[in-house]
């Protein structure tokens, strides 16, 4: 049965999204007419895609990203393009050139980000299934804040192939929904080999979630309740891994010395990747056109002032600047190093445990304007860049509330064990967690 | 220390127009966090690269790709199927 369509037309008070599509298709098979949301700088075919930038407005790609092709191949309904920061490059959703979104749980305060659209668009219920994208959080952050279940998968078991690159080490699009059961039927669907990316595994995921942790080793790095994690967290998290143990999983204390780095080394490869991804918007192409009667150099710049913002422009330079000869060694040769040993420490202190577990942000939601100060938001990053810089899956499930706000308890596990991250979430999901 | 003359210099060599009334914010903010990132000075070893990672090899077969039509669909000007640019010189 070809050819019907849903109706969807949501009361987006939250403004998850930035374009809905009234009457999607949508087909037979194992997500036939269920509603999913793409974040905005997903490719797809014949719907604008502006990665929440002027510097897009207008773009209508015209092919899908593979993970798109997939939902629609199992029936799916591509219901809307959600609202993020501008390329992915914030953690609040703040720097979208078309607004903010709002957090369901709290309006004063922001969803998350980058993927706060997604978040949002499932935590207020509009959609059962989203996409979102994490280059250092930005699936596991907004899904902490809102208070539903994100996976970051391990690097290259989900095709990238129509995602708009922002920083193509660190980035993977994963499933988004309200619980572990919903997350882990996305995966399956967009997970796979892809001769589209270079960096594809050959490695499908079919999995049944287990809610059994009995013998399961669970490291908790001292280093992840540092300082600045807020203690109320701490402590939410704390009883959330109390409640693992009861359950049967042993609970190991160890350190991880590389996280001291994790940080910086994440900012300087991430921005440097940016200013090199981010050199194809020059309004010839696609976006908003330059005026080719003026000199090539001046059209240039003038069309990037204009439709780049401030965070945008800020990285694009400042990975300039780091990849700039005589600087080159000191920043990202450095960042490389400091990426090399937290590989290092993970594939350790995996030779001794199963998964880690710890908060994955160091506080709740922030109220809009609070990480006005461009460093004080990277900061917030601290505890999501690791999983990305090793390329490892982790995942964030809520967890419990902190006046009122939710808590995610994130889990990493050993490059490929995906399923093993899924299978922990679940256990504490349906082992009486909130 | 970043002065603002340096932020001019990296606006454009990456492209990016700066305006007289923004200088002062990016060089304040480049100066914070470039203190941030020294804490990189403290770091020993080297990156080696991904890890595991082996070049993949494909026969290189002709197969469909987007139309002239659909590559072009999105630009601002075109002329005789090509994009047009601002001049070089």
């Amino acid at each position: 049965m070809a050819g019907r369509t849903l109706s969807f037309h949501p009361d987006d008070r939250f403004h998850a999204f930035l374009r809905t599509v009234p009457d999607p298709a949508f087909g037979e098979g194992r997500l036939s007419g269920m509603p999913v949301a793409v974040k905005d700088n997903i490719s797809t075919a014949g719907i604008e895609t502006t990665c929440a930038s002027r510097i897009l407005t207008g773009y209508v790609p015209p092919f899908d990203a593979t993970v798109v092709s997939l939902l629609k191949k199992e029936g799916a309904a591509i219901v809307g393009k959600t609202n993020m920061d501008e390329f992915g490059m914030g953690s609040t959703t703040e720097n979208s050139a078309f607004g903010p979104t709002k957090n369901p749980r709290d309006e004063t305060r922001v969803p998350g980000g980058s993927s706060g659209g997604s978040a949002a668009a499932v935590a207020a219920g509009l959609v059962p299934l989203a996409l979102g994208t994490d280059t250092g959080g930005s699936i596991r952050c907004p899904a902490a804040f809102c208070g539903i279940v994100g996976l970051k998968p391990t690097y290259g078991r989900v095709s990238r192939y129509g995602l708009v690159a922002y920083a193509n080490s660190l980035e993977q699009i994963g499933p988004m929904a309200a619980d572990v059961p919903h997350v882990n039927l996305l995966m399956s669907v967009i997970a796979g080999y892809d001769p589209k990316d270079s960096m594809s595994l050959d490695a499908p995921y079919f999995h049944t979630p287990s809610m059994d942790v009995r013998g399961t080793r669970i490291g908790v790095p001292e280093e992840f309740f540092g300082e600045g994690v807020d203690p109320r967290v701490a402590s939410v998290v704390w009883d959330a891994i109390s409640l693992l143990e009861r359950k049967g999983a042993e609970i190991v204390t160890c350190r991880m010395p590389s996280m001291a780095y994790a940080l910086a080394a994440y900012y300087v490869t991430c921005m440097s990747e940016a200013s090199s991804n981010l050199a194809r918007y020059d309004g010839i192409r696609y976006g908003p056109p330059v005026d080719v009667k003026k000199p090539w150099h001046e059209a240039f710049q003038e069309r990037r002032r204009e439709g780049f913002g401030i965070e945008v422009r800020r990285r694009i330079m400042l990975g300039t600047f780091a990849l700039s000869s005589g600087y080159y060694g000191k920043y990202y040769a450095k960042a490389q190093a400091a990426r090399q040993n937290v590989r290092k420490d993970f594939q350790r202190l995996f030779t001794e445990v199963d998964v880690l577990a710890g908060p994955t942000m160091p506080t709740v939601a922030f109220r809009f304007g609070e990480k006005s100060d461009p460093l004080s938001m990277y900061l917030s990053d601290i505890l999501t860049v690791p999983a990305n810089l090793a390329g490892i899956p982790a995942i964030s499930v809520p967890c419990g509330k902190v006046e009122g706000l939710p808590v995610g308890l994130q889990i990493m596990g050993r490059w490929m064990e995906d399923e093993r991250v899924i299978d922990v979430a679940y256990a504490y999901e349906q082992g009486g967690g909130p | 220390m970043i002065t603002e003359r340096d932020v001019e210099h990296i606006g454009t060599l990456a492209d990016i127009a700066i305006l007289r009334e923004e200088l002062e914010e990016f060089t304040t903010s480049f100066n914070k966090i470039l203190e941030y990132f020294d804490i990189l000075d403290q770091v020993r070893g080297e990156g080696t690269g991904e890890e595991g990672a082996a070049n993949v090899f494909r026969e290189d077969e002709v197969i469909t790709s987007l139309s002239q039509d659909e590559v072009l669909s999105n630009a601002g000007e075109t002329e005789d199927g090509f994009f047009r640019a601002p001049r070089v010189m």
